[in-house]
């Protein structure tokens, strides 16, 4: 699992890449946490195009940088989720929270 | 319902063997054919229980954990993760969506990711002595 972040003008993208569980979500939350911390982004783009495999702690994730988001005034959007990460994500009801966005199908 | 084929596996309650195990279940249920969508299910059901097992069944501690998948005649796939660890006082309470006893980044909703992927989601658990979660789900695989 790995997190690579980009910060543009107000935005800050992190691109995931490999399976998120319990184990590994641990361990990249800190650093996009650091990242929103001395930024204080507008938005927070969580981009899953790289994510093979997500459990509920993928939802975790998502729900805690959502708080932090709005703790700092900002919001966040989620991309390209796969179908099964898109089907985890559904059960917690995450697509009222913000913007849920699917993979385009080619 | 015949037992058709049946797997063993026991590691350590360490949290970089989530990948390992749920991998170690798909595999498993290659054999049946399955759909991607059906093989993501199983991995994700899997991942909760093992995951549950570590973080709320021994917690700190380090502990082994067990797993047993049998395939029947029927397609359906059945999977055991068992642990030894502190058991769950109230099982009804446990499996209720964003109940958690850890807070922070847990969102409750490991018995929500099961009962909603698997078709049944059995659980016993005797407190000082462990959880068994058993998983089950009927395989129609890409012809069906």
């Amino acid at each position: 699992m790995s997190a690579r972040i980009e910060y543009l003008k107000k935005e800050i993208r992190v691109v995931l890449d490999g399976e998120i569980d319990h184990h590994s979500a641990s361990l990249i939350r800190i650093s996009i946490d650091d990242a929103i911390i001395h930024k204080r982004p507008q938005t927070l783009i969580l981009d899953f195009s790289g994510v093979s495999f997500m459990d509920s702690s993928g939802i975790g994730l998502v729900m805690g940088r959502y708080k932090l988001m709005r703790s700092v005034g900002g919001r966040i959007r989620v991309e390209n989720l796969s179908p099964s990460a898109y089907k985890v994500m559904k059960l917690a009801g995450l697509e009222k929270l913000g913007e849920l966005k699917q993979k385009e199908v080619v | 319902m015949k037992t058709t084929n049946e797997m063993r596996l026991t590691f350590e309650s360490k949290s970089v063997n989530e990948g390992f195990s749920r991998v170690a279940v798909s595999s498993f249920a290659s054999s049946l054919d399955p759909t991607v969508e059906e093989l993501s299910d199983i991995k994700t059901a899997v991942s909760e229980a093992v995951t549950n097992a570590i973080v709320h069944g021994y917690r700190e501690k380090m502990g082994k954990i067990y797993i047993t998948a049998a395939i029947t005649d029927k397609n359906i796939i059945r999977i055991k993760i068992r642990d030894k660890g502190v058991g769950i006082e109230d099982i009804e309470k446990a499996r209720q969506p964003l109940f958690t006893t850890l807070g922070g980044e847990r969102a409750g909703l490991g018995f929500a990711v099961m009962e909603s992927f698997m078709d049944k989601v059995k659980v016993r658990s005797t407190p000082g002595r462990g959880t068994t979660v058993t998983l089950e789900k009927k395989i129609s695989g890409k012809d069906g």
